[in-house]
């Protein structure tokens, strides 16, 4: 049996630059360096080893992004971490898409590319919302199994553990199905040289709204089904009291949580 | 005046405090309606009753617990139909996430998750969101369709206001996705009698400069001493130091308490994106350079193993 795995990867800026808002109240792309979300990368990770587990050679790993030009570089990353192949999803019309509008084409071209079994990260490390995976599951009409720290898939059927609030439990759904993996998941592997060479040469295929169905006006900072009004930049923290413990650090602190009320 | 939908989290009838911080919120915008599925649903009525719910509507079925999240989108639309709101609320955890995403993509609205605070505006709720690690604060809408709104812990104080709080059994059918996921097992999290992480008042965290598991002893013993929950950095849970249920930033739990004391954590971006918006900063650091300083309104640069349990007895001395 075949095992076709498609992993939903996304370009991010660096969390560790600069991260502005541009004129439009949308994500200003030029201000810091973008990457594939790290957070993704352990959702490749799964996905490679789901495909090396798999008896029989036919598992295939293809990575998709929904994204601007410069997403490539994502899919690249991905590429040469060991995935087959790669879909880009790319359309002016796409700027200021939210959350419903990508759902709808991530949808589309999980649809078109065909799969068995979705692989997500638990959240971007941009918007941070956490809700793709659920709403691939919704409007694909295939089981969610998401947030899982393990995971595995044997035969038609995908296994794995949620460590959730108030209760660790074991879930079971079969194929098709889309799941989402967290940083416990287990370490992403770095791509080898050989990897990365390997990458130039393997597949990447663009699409764009047409090619999907999607109407324009469907999706994008027009079709948005939510509007961002203001975007403030937080007033920096005025410098607090720093102070060297010179044996009565712990004493002064105190005094301090008792100035503040806290004691 | 409109309906609003607020979405219940509850432990076998025990209605957790964002809920209430939720019926805070929802009256600005309109009347409560709560929903309360599974186990001891009927149970949280009183409860939301004193928290301004005109009406609970509840519903019981073992596929609730059985399978995961659909069965209680199922019954979330099911009350959405019957009530037609102005907006829909739900608790910003990892499930109320999901339950929302579902929801919003049937109804064919738009989702706003995480918000810190939320007010009526003249085109419906407006929310406002700390993103980009807390380094801005927007306001956003929904323009299509019912908002659909999660909002974190804390994000509004509990105030009790008297309701009917009629109870209404909610009538739903499954559908076929409902049953797409199983549950085949389930392990109850212990509880440390501790406050829960992500409502607590105080929090009091540990990090790789704590060396050990065995030290984290001196950082409940300072949790304790001000009845507060504990944190972790995501170095002293990779190291195996602390559970991953207790880790505090972007992979872990997000909070925002009146105080929070980060002894030997670095402040690394995904950390603060967890703990920025905490009220009253203070940290331990024996580095001076340490870019947690950047944010503290109380910094101590020394060491830990001399200042928290220093700390510790001070503050029971005065508690007496
Ligand atoms: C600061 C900020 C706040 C935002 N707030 C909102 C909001 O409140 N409501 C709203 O509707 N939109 C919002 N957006 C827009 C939203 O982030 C994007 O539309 C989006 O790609 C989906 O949400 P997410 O990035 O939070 O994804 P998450 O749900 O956090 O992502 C989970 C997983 O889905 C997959 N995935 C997500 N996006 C893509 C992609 N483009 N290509 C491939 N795979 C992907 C990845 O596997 C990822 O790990 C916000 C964006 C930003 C930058
Ligand atoms: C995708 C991704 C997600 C992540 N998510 C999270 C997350 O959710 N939460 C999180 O915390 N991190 C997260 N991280 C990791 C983060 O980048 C940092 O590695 C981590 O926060 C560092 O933890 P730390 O501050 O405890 O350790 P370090 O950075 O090693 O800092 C230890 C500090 O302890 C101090 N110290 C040492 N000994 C003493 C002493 N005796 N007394 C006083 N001070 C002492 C040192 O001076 C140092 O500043 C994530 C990383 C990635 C890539």
């Amino acid at each position: 049996m075949s095992l076709r795995i498609v992993v939903c990867v996304k370009y991010v800026p660096d969390a560790t630059g600069d991260r502005h808002f541009a004129d439009d109240l949308t994500l200003d792309r030029d201000d810091v360096d973008g990457l594939l979300s790290e957070l993704d990368e352990y959702a490749v990770e799964q996905a490679l080893q789901i495909a090396g587990d798999h008896t029989g050679d036919d598992a295939e790993v293809t990575v998709l992004t929904v994204g601007p030009e410069d997403a490539k570089d994502a899919l690249r990353k991905a590429l040469s971490m060991g995935a087959d192949k790669a879909v880009h999803v790319e359309d002016d019309d796409l700027h200021g898409t939210d959350a419903l509008g990508t759902s709808l084409v991530l949808a589309k071209a999980i649809e078109k590319t065909g799969y068995d079994l979705v692989i997500c990260g638990m959240a971007s490390t941009d918007g941070t919302m956490g809700v793709l995976p659920a709403m691939l599951s919704e409007r694909l009409g295939v089981p969610q199994v998401t947030l899982l720290s393990e995971v595995s898939v044997d035969g038609g059927t995908v296994k794995g553990r949620r460590d959730g609030d108030a209760a660790t439990v074991r879930l079971e759904a079969s194929l098709p199905a889309v799941v989402s993996v967290t940083d416990q998941s287990g370490e992403a592997r770095y791509p080898s040289f050989k990897g990365i060479m390997a990458a130039k040469k393997k597949p990447v295929e663009s699409l764009d709204l047409e090619d999907l169905d999607i109407e324009a006006g469907d999706v994008g900072l027009e079709g948005a089904w939510t509007a961002v009004d203001s975007a403030t930049e937080r007033p920096a923290r005025t410098a607090g009291t720093i102070v060297n413990d010179e044996g009565k650090g712990g004493d002064e602190l105190a005094e301090f949580l008792v100035s503040q009320k806290f004691i | 005046m409109a309906e609003v939908l607020v979405y219940v989290d509850h432990v076998d009838g025990a209605v957790r405090k964002p809920t209430l911080e939720l019926l805070t919120l929802a009256r600005r915008l309109g009347d409560p309606v709560a929903v309360a599925l599974g186990a001891g649903a009927a149970d949280t009525a009183a409860k939301l009753a004193e928290h301004g719910a005109v009406k609970v509507l509840t519903a019981d079925a073992p596929e609730f617990a059985d399978y995961l999240v659909v069965p209680k989108v199922d019954a979330l639309q099911a009350a959405y139909e019957s009530v037609s709101p102005a907006a829909v609320l739900v608790p910003s955890s990892a499930e109320g996430k999901e339950i929302a995403a579902r929801l919003a993509v049937r109804i064919g609205s738009g989702l706003i998750t995480d918000a810190i605070d939320l007010q009526a505006g003249d085109g419906g709720p407006v929310a406002t969101q700390s993103v980009f690690a807390a380094a801005y604060t927007t306001n956003s809408r929904v323009t299509k369709g019912t908002p659909v709104i999660t909002v974190k812990p804390n994000a509004a104080p509990v105030e009790p206001a008297a309701a009917a709080g009629t109870v209404e059994t909610l009538s739903v059918t499954f559908g076929e996705a409902a049953t797409g996921t199983k549950v085949v097992g389930r392990t109850p999290r212990e509880s440390t009698g501790r406050p829960e992480l992500t409502e607590a008042a105080i929090v009091v965290s540990g990090g790789r400069g704590v060396n050990g598991a065995e030290n984290f002893a001196i950082i409940e013993a300072l949790a304790d001493s001000l009845g507060a929950a504990v944190g972790a950095s995501r170095a002293a849970v990779d190291a195996g130091w602390y559970p991953h249920s207790n880790q505090v930033g972007q992979t872990g739990k997000s909070v925002s308490p009146q105080l929070y004391i980060a002894s030997g954590i670095s402040g690394a971006i995904q950390h603060r994106a967890g703990m920025q918006t905490s009220k009253t900063i203070v940290a331990i650091n024996k580095d001076a350079e340490a870019p947690i300083f950047d944010l503290v309104d109380y910094g101590v640069v020394g060491d830990l193993f001399q200042v928290v349990p220093q700390l510790t007895e001070a503050i029971k001395a005065r508690k007496g």
